[in-house]
Formats: C-alpha cells, sequence, structure tokens
C-alpha cells in the first residue's frame, strides 16, 4: 500500500503528479478545438467514468470498505437533470445533485458504517433497489409516468462541465492523499481498533470520507443525463454502475491516484469496444473480466508497472555493488 | 375480515418458507465458506428454469422435476467453489481480504449467469400450471398448489434440521462454523466441508426456484430481487445463525403480505426501512451472536 | 488521589456475564496488575475501560472526568494510551509511520514537525530506532508488541495499559519487556498490565487485582495477593 506520509519537504517528485495532471487538464480543455464532435461524446463518457473510479477509491481504496452505492448517487444525479435541467443551467443543476448526494450519503453513512465490513457493501447495495422502487412508487403515484424526458444540453457544454468535475475531484483526491484525514483512512483499512484507540475519530473519518467519494458521482450523474434523453427509474438506477468503479479500481489498482485513472480508461474504452462489436456477450465478458482480475491482478495494473519497475531498480542496485 | 387475516396468514407462511430456505442457503454459504455468495439468486432462477423446461417440454411432472434440480444445482456449487474459490483461498493472504473478494467475485459470476440463463431462455416472462384448482376454508379460497409449495417447504426444513443436526457431516459443518482451525485439526477436511457448504446452499436456492415457478411466473431477471431479500434476511437474522435465518425468513413472508395488501410495489421499500430501523436497534441482527 | 477510578462496572455478552460489579482505582504512577485464568475479563475490562467497547453499568472516572459511555478516540485524547492481546499494527506501514500515527491523531492540534521529533525520540525509548524503515510484517512478534507500545506512547498517555505485552517471549525479551515498562512508569505514565507471565507480573507490579468470572476477588500487594487462599485456588496453585 502506497502510505504517502508528508515529511514537509516539496521535492520533484511531489510537484510531478499534480503538475502532470494539470498539463493533461489543459491539453484536454483544448480537444473540441480539435477533434470530431463523435469523439467528443466519447471522450465525455470516458471521463466520467475517471470521475466515477477516482470518487470511489477516495473512500473505498485505502479503507476496504467496499461500497456499491455509486449506481444511486449517479442516478439521483439523472434525476436531478431530469427534474431541474428545464430551469437551470447544467453547472447549477451539477452542484445542487452533487450537494444533494453528499447530504444523502452523509446520512447513509451515518447509518451503517457503524457497521463493519461486508454490512455496508449489503447495505450500499440495497440502497440503489431501495431508491429504483421508492422512485418508481412516487413516480407513479404523484406524477402518474414511468419515465422522463431529460432536456439535451449541448455536449460541448457537458465536456466542459465534466472536465472541471474531474479538476476538482482529482484535486480533492490528491489533498487527502497528502493530509491527515488520508492518512486516517488508510489507519482505518489497516486496523480499525488501532485507529480508533490512538485518537481518529473513524466514525467521523468514515462518513465524511464516504460522502466526498459520492458528490462528483451525483454530478457527473446529472451532465451525463443529458446524452439520454429518457429515463426511468430501471435506468437510471442501473447496478451495473455500482460495479463499474470496483472493477475499474481493481483492474488498475487502488492504492494510487493513477490507478484508477489508468484502470477507468482501459475499461472504457473496452466497455465501448465490447457494446459495439459484441453487444449480446458483454455481460459475460464482464463477468468473466471480474473475477480474472480479482484472481490475478491483486494490485492492479499499477502494482503489476511498480513490480516490474521496482525489480529492474532492484537490479540496478545489484549490479552497481 | 377474519378471511382476509387467514389469506395473509397464508401467504405471510408460504412466502416466509421460501425466504426462509433461500437464507438458510447462503447462511451455509457465508455461514462456513464465508462467501456472501451475491449469485444466489440466480441459483433461484436456475432452478426455476430446469424445472419450467423439465414440465414443459418434457413432460415430468414439477415434483420430479424438483428432485432432479437437486443434484445439478449441488454439482454447480460444488464444481464453484473446487476450482474458483479454492484457488482465490489459495491467493489471497488474510481472511477479510477473502471475503471481501470472494464476494466479489459472486458478482461477476452472477453477471455470468444471468446473461447465459437469458442466451438460452430469453428474457420474457414463462410458466406453466400445476395444480391450479382450489378449494374453500369458510369463505376463504385456497390455491392447492400453494399449499403444496407449504407442505414441499416444511419437509425440507425439517430434513435440512436432521442433516445437520443428526449426520456426521452435518456436524462437522456445524463445527466447522464455529471454528474452523480447531475442526480442521480435528481431522475435519475444511476444504470439502467448504465445498460441499457452499453445493448446498445452491440445493436450496434451486429449490426455493422450483417451488416458486409451480406457483408464480418466472424471468430470467428474478434472481436479484430474491439475492436482496435473503439478504436482509440473513442480515435481519444476524449473519451466519441458521435459526436467524429461519426466523428472519418468516418475518420477511409476513411483512410482505401485509405490505402486499397495501401496494404491491412498496414491500422492497418496506423491507430496507425495516432492516435500516433493527441494525440501528441491533447492529447484530435478531439473534446474532 | 486515584487517576482512574471504576464503580460497578459490568458487561454481559448473551447470558454470560463478563464483568460483574467490579470496583477498583489506579493510584497515580502505579503499575498495576490485572491477572486472572483465562476467560476472567481482563481484556473485556480493558475494552470497557478504552471505550472499544460499551458497558452496561457501572461509571469509569479517568482524573475526574467520566469517561465511561465515551468513544475511543475521546478516551485516548483524553490521556489513556492501549495495546491489544493479539498485536494490532498499520501492518501495511513502516515502524516510523505506525508510531508517527499514533503522535499526529493522540492529541489535538499535534503539528507534524513536532510529531515528527516525538517519534524520533519515542523509538529511541522502546529501542526500535534500529528496525524504524522495517514494514510491521517483517519484524518478530516480540517488536511488534513494544511497536504497539510505541504507538501507544506516541500518544502522550498519561495511563498506559498493556495486554499480555510479553506472551509468547523468550526470557530475554521478556526482561527486556520488564525493563521497558520501569522505565515507562519512571517517566510519570502510570500503567496497568494484564499479564501471565508471573514471575513479571510478581516483581515489578505495585499492587495487583485478581479476576475471576467477571468478579474481582483480590485486590493487594504482590505478597499480599499470592497468600490469599482464594487467589491460590483459583489461580496460583493451577
Amino acid at each position: 500500500m502506497n502510505t504517502n506520509i508528508s515529511r514537509g519537504r516539496l521535492n520533484a517528485k511531489k510537484i510531478a503528479p499534480p503538475g502532470l495532471s494539470l498539463l493533461a487538464l489543459i491539453l484536454l480543455s483544448l480537444l473540441p478545438i480539435f477533434v470530431t464532435d463523435y469523439t467528443i461524446i466519447k471522450i465525455n463518457s470516458i471521463i466520467s467514468f475517471v470521475i466515477i473510479a477516482v470518487s470511489w477509491s477516495i473512500f473505498s481504496g485505502p479503507t476496504g470498505y467496499i461500497s456499491l452505492s455509486t449506481a444511486a448517487f449517479y442516478g439521483l444525479g439523472m434525476y436531478a437533470s431530469a427534474i431541474l435541467g428545464n430551469h437551470l443551467p447544467l453547472p447549477l443543476v451539477m452542484v445542487i445533485s452533487g450537494i444533494a448526494s453528499f447530504i444523502i450519503a452523509l446520512i447513509i453513512g451515518v447509518i451503517t458504517l457503524r457497521l463493519r465490513g461486508v454490512y455496508f457493501t449489503i447495505f450500499t447495495f440495497g440502497l440503489v433497489e431501495l431508491l429504483r422502487n421508492l422512485i418508481l412508487w412516487l413516480e407513479i403515484k404523484f406524477s402518474g409516468t414511468r419515465g422522463r424526458f431529460v432536456p439535451s444540453v449541448d455536449f460541448q457544454q457537458v465536456f466542459y462541465c465534466i472536465l472541471g468535475t474531474l479538476a476538482i475531484i482529482l484535486l480533492i483526491s490528491y489533498l487527502i492523499k497528502r493530509s491527515r484525514f488520508g492518512l486516517a483512512l488508510i489507519g482505518i483499512g489497516e486496523s480499525e481498533d488501532a485507529a480508533a484507540h490512538i485518537g481518529i475519530n473513524t466514525t467521523l473519518v468514515k462518513v465524511l470520507g464516504f460522502s466526498i467519494s459520492s458528490f462528483a458521482v451525483g454530478a457527473v450523474g446529472a451532465a451525463m443525463a443529458t446524452r439520454t434523453n429518457y429515463i426511468d427509474p430501471g435506468i437510471a438506477f442501473n447496478m451495473l454502475m455500482s460495479f463499474m468503479p470496483v472493477l475499474m479500481a481493481i483492474f488498475g489498482g487502488m492504492s494510487t491516484i493513477p490507478g484508477p485513472i489508468i484502470g477507468a480508461a482501459v475499461f472504457a474504452y473496452l466497455e465501448e469496444l465490447l457494446i459495439t462489436k459484441v453487444p449480446e456477450y458483454f455481460m459475460i465478458i464482464f463477468g468473466a473480466i471480474m473475477i480474472i482480475a480479482i484472481l490475478f491482478l491483486p494490485n492492479g495494473l499499477t502494482g503489476i508497472a511498480g513490480k516490474l519497475f521496482k525489480r529492474r531498480k532492484g537490479a540496478g542496485k545489484n549490479a552497481n555493488t | 375480515m377474519s378471511n382476509k387475516i387467514l389469506q395473509i396468514v397464508l401467504e405471510g407462511l408460504i412466502m416466509g418458507g421460501i425466504y426462509a430456505l433461500i437464507s438458510m442457503g447462503l447462511t451455509m454459504q457465508y455461514g462456513v465458506a464465508r462467501i456472501l455468495n451475491v449469485s444466489h439468486g440466480e441459483f433461484i432462477m436456475v432452478g426455476a428454469f430446469i424445472t419450467w423446461m423439465l414440465t414443459t417440454m418434457a413432460g415430468i411432472s414439477p415434483l420430479l422435476a424438483l428432485i432432479i434440480c437437486m443434484p445439478v444445482t449441488f454439482l454447480i456449487g460444488y464444481i464453484l467453489h473446487r476450482t474458483l474459490y479454492k484457488k482465490l483461498k489459495d491467493l489471497t493472504p488474510s481472511a477479510g481480504a477473502y471475503e471481501g473478494n470472494a464476494m466479489l467475485i459472486s458478482f461477476g459470476l452472477m453477471f455470468i449467469i444471468q446473461s447465459v440463463a437469458q442466451k438460452i431462455w430469453g428474457s420474457s416472462p414463462q410458466g406453466y400450471k400445476y395444480l391450479t384448482f382450489s378449494f374453500k376454508i369458510g369463505k376463504t379460497a385456497i390455491a392447492v398448489n400453494r399449499l403444496f409449495v407449504l407442505f414441499v417447504t416444511i419437509i425440507i426444513s425439517v430434513i435440512f434440521y436432521f442433516f445437520l443436526n443428526r449426520t456426521r457431516m452435518g456436524k462437522a459443518i456445524r463445527a466447522s462454523s464455529q471454528d474452523p482451525a480447531a475442526a480442521g485439526m480435528m481431522g475435519i477436511k475444511i476444504n470439502r466441508v467448504m465445498a460441499i457448504c457452499f453445493g448446498i446452499g445452491a440445493i436450496l436456492a434451486g429449490i426455493a426456484g422450483s417451488l416458486l415457478s409451480m406457483i408464480n411466473n418466472i424471468n430470467t431477471s428474478m434472481g436479484m430481487n430474491y439475492t436482496v431479500i435473503a439478504l436482509i434476511v440473513v442480515v435481519l437474522g444476524g449473519l451466519g445463525s441458521i435459526p436467524g435465518s429461519l426466523v428472519g425468513g418468516l418475518i420477511l413472508g409476513f411483512v410482505g403480505s401485509i405490505v402486499n395488501r397495501i401496494d404491491t410495489s412498496l414491500y422492497m421499500v418496506v423491507f430496507y426501512v425495516l432492516i435500516m430501523v433493527l441494525l440501528l436497534v441491533r447492529p447484530k441482527g435478531l439473534l446474532g451472536r | 488521589m486515584p487517576i482512574l477510578n471504576a464503580t460497578g462496572v459490568s458487561k454481559a455478552f448473551g447470558g454470560l456475564k463478563a464483568v460483574s460489579q467490579v470496583d477498583f482505582h489506579v493510584a497515580e504512577g502505579e503499575i498495576l496488575g490485572l491477572i486472572g485464568p483465562n476467560g476472567a475479563g481482563k481484556s473485556t475490562l480493558f475494552n470497557l475501560i478504552s471505550g472499544a467497547i460499551p458497558l452496561d453499568s457501572g461509571t469509569i472516572m479517568f482524573d475526574g472526568v467520566k469517561i465511561s459511555g465515551k468513544k475511543p478516540d475521546k478516551i485516548c485524547r483524553l490521556g489513556i494510551g492501549r495495546t491489544f492481546q493479539t498485536a494490532q499494527n498499520f501492518a501495511g506501514m513502516s515502524l516510523r509511520q505506525n508510531v508517527l500515527m499514533g503522535a499526529l491523531f493522540g492529541k489535538k492540534g499535534q503539528s507534524a514537525t513536532q510529531a515528527a521529533a516525538d517519534v524520533d525520540e519515542i523509538l529511541d525509548f522502546v529501542g526500535l530506532t534500529e528496525l524504524c524503515d522495517k514494514q510491521v510484517s517483517d519484524i518478530p512478534l516480540a517488536y511488534q508488541k513494544r511497536l504497539e507500545v510505541a504507538r501507544a506512547l506516541a500518544t502522550k498517555p498519561r495511563l498506559l495499559m498493556l495486554d499480555e505485552m510479553m506472551a509468547g517471549l523468550n526470557p530475554t525479551e521478556v526482561a527486556e519487556a520488564m525493563e521497558l515498562v520501569e522505565k515507562i512508569r519512571n517517566s510519570g505514565i502510570t500503567v496497568i498490565m494484564i499479564e501471565h507471565v508471573m514471575k513479571a507480573i510478581m516483581s515489578i507490579c505495585d499492587r495487583i487485582i485478581v479476576l475471576h468470572h467477571g468478579q474481582k476477588i483480590a485486590d493487594g500487594t504482590p505478597q499480599e495477593v499470592s497468600s490469599m487462599g482464594t487467589v491460590i485456588e483459583v489461580y496460583l496453585g493451577q
């Protein structure tokens, strides 16, 4: 596990990751000038997956509390877009959806994060089903419809909105990794008892961590809903969405920031490819990749890269002495 | 009035019994093999479709089909554990990590089984008629197939109880659930016991699926709903407790049967709220250790 | 003036009374030994004091403040540190990082530079300086237990609770551990220790409490306790 404890010194290694990300973000923001509209739509979906994977790893990466609530917040975001989209500009809808997700995560967290391990996972899993059933019931009862139309938004605007969200979540993720709060999260993952007994308010840290890792998902859901013009509870609260970040993070490796980013990018591309080429086998392949990744990639792709790098470094050392 | 109460009680018993079967199955898989098997509902679906296929295409009686289902689902479960989960166990260093990863693998299985089933059986609802006549107690009409399902559920539960308490294998299973390390030292082949438990969990799911196909329409995406119900029951009863899942299943059956009278689309919501409240009051479940 | 005062402390698990109506106090600056057969409720008592599990009834006062009902992190910050029966360390971190965690979170408003300085001092104090860059999983058990002590010390406790710190150690290591406990007390920290190594308990404790079936059956100096009939019967005589 990468325990990046700050010792108060600045060096090139530490400035490099945020510097590179900033450069990448600036280059990305110029993209619409050069590429076709179709490519922008594709890139939107890849970026949204990256945001979701990075969000998920902020909490579940260090603590090991596997959350399956992504689809819940993503779906809430979609509904925010459907309900508010006609009255408010997209950025504002995203902010509202993000705040709503944060607050709901706070409430769910207070109730369920007193529970350890698998209990928490079951609950976040059930949350998606609950919201789907609840909203379906509310819709039929009060609005008399099953689904809603989502006002569409120019996809360049969507692009800049989710790029902004990406910048924010990367910054937050980076700051948390360097902060005491981040250390507390790692401590909880390593030994929750020990963490509590050295003065870490584990409940507060967990609830806050879970909430932080949920708000951007709500915001992205609102932005991505504009791509489909119709939603119903079944579309909005799609269980598959909850597994995407888990898989991406496992695929890329959970304990570093680049891990989930690489996982998300590779996976989003793969998904696109599978859905267009072999749609009827998509779920089977999805499940198989999931099982294989868990069995054979304990530290993800970045873990393998890291191992290779370490081996080379080790070999170099031996050669020198 | 009494007519309504009788129906609610009967419906509660029938669904509660099936929930209890499913949940005892999940408890076997989690309590001993430490796998919170989220693909449990898919085994229910598979059981239901095998029964449907044998009944409608081969003309076999659903009861016989149920009996054929048992070894089939057991073998699927047993082999899955011997290959996949055994491999995972060898590769995972800590027990905590194994639990997490085993659960994720079962999610992968869920996707695979569900889509393979869709390939084979399609996604439209299916059904057949079995013992569809009814008789009356007072003013209440009772369908014979529902009563039959209740009857089979009780028989299976009794057999299961005797298996756990009176047979050598049952004793080995109970010993392993309490202390796997000690059981291993006593000469119990722990990996085999775990695989058998996983298989038994699959059997119970398969039976539940068979029974469901006798009284309801079935479809290939029915599994998830029952998985969630089983998870709720198992949490309600305390993870890993067999009597807990029996009681929890019956409670959920009754609650569901009452809610169904008020608003059919609301029962999952009520279940979820129920479990939330319960966990606030008793974090270890109703009969949890 | 006792630093810790417990009255009527009880805890039951299901029907089993793990700790029942226990009254005791700890005087400032003493080393208090807690002994009793397995399952006597010693670790449960530690868990009740440190807030790991809530008590059913009774009150625990620490330095005039009621701590029963508080969460472990609050109790830690009030000045009670502890170790666990089976060592609980942050396995993926180095020894230094483990101790740093204690220094950073143990007291409010601790600056990072101050914490780092404290860590060096504590590593030296417990004799782990040489191993400080190793991973927890790479060091032997004796050191893992000592690491727990170091991490607890880093939270700057006034009372330190040691749960079977000497279990599984060889005679040399036991001697070193005893020396460390004396050193901790001499630095002004009150100590409660659960221990099965009789030689150690008898020679370094100022006072000993004996638990049996969750009840306190003896309380006195090592000489007094070792000569009590009931104690010999249930414990020492075994």
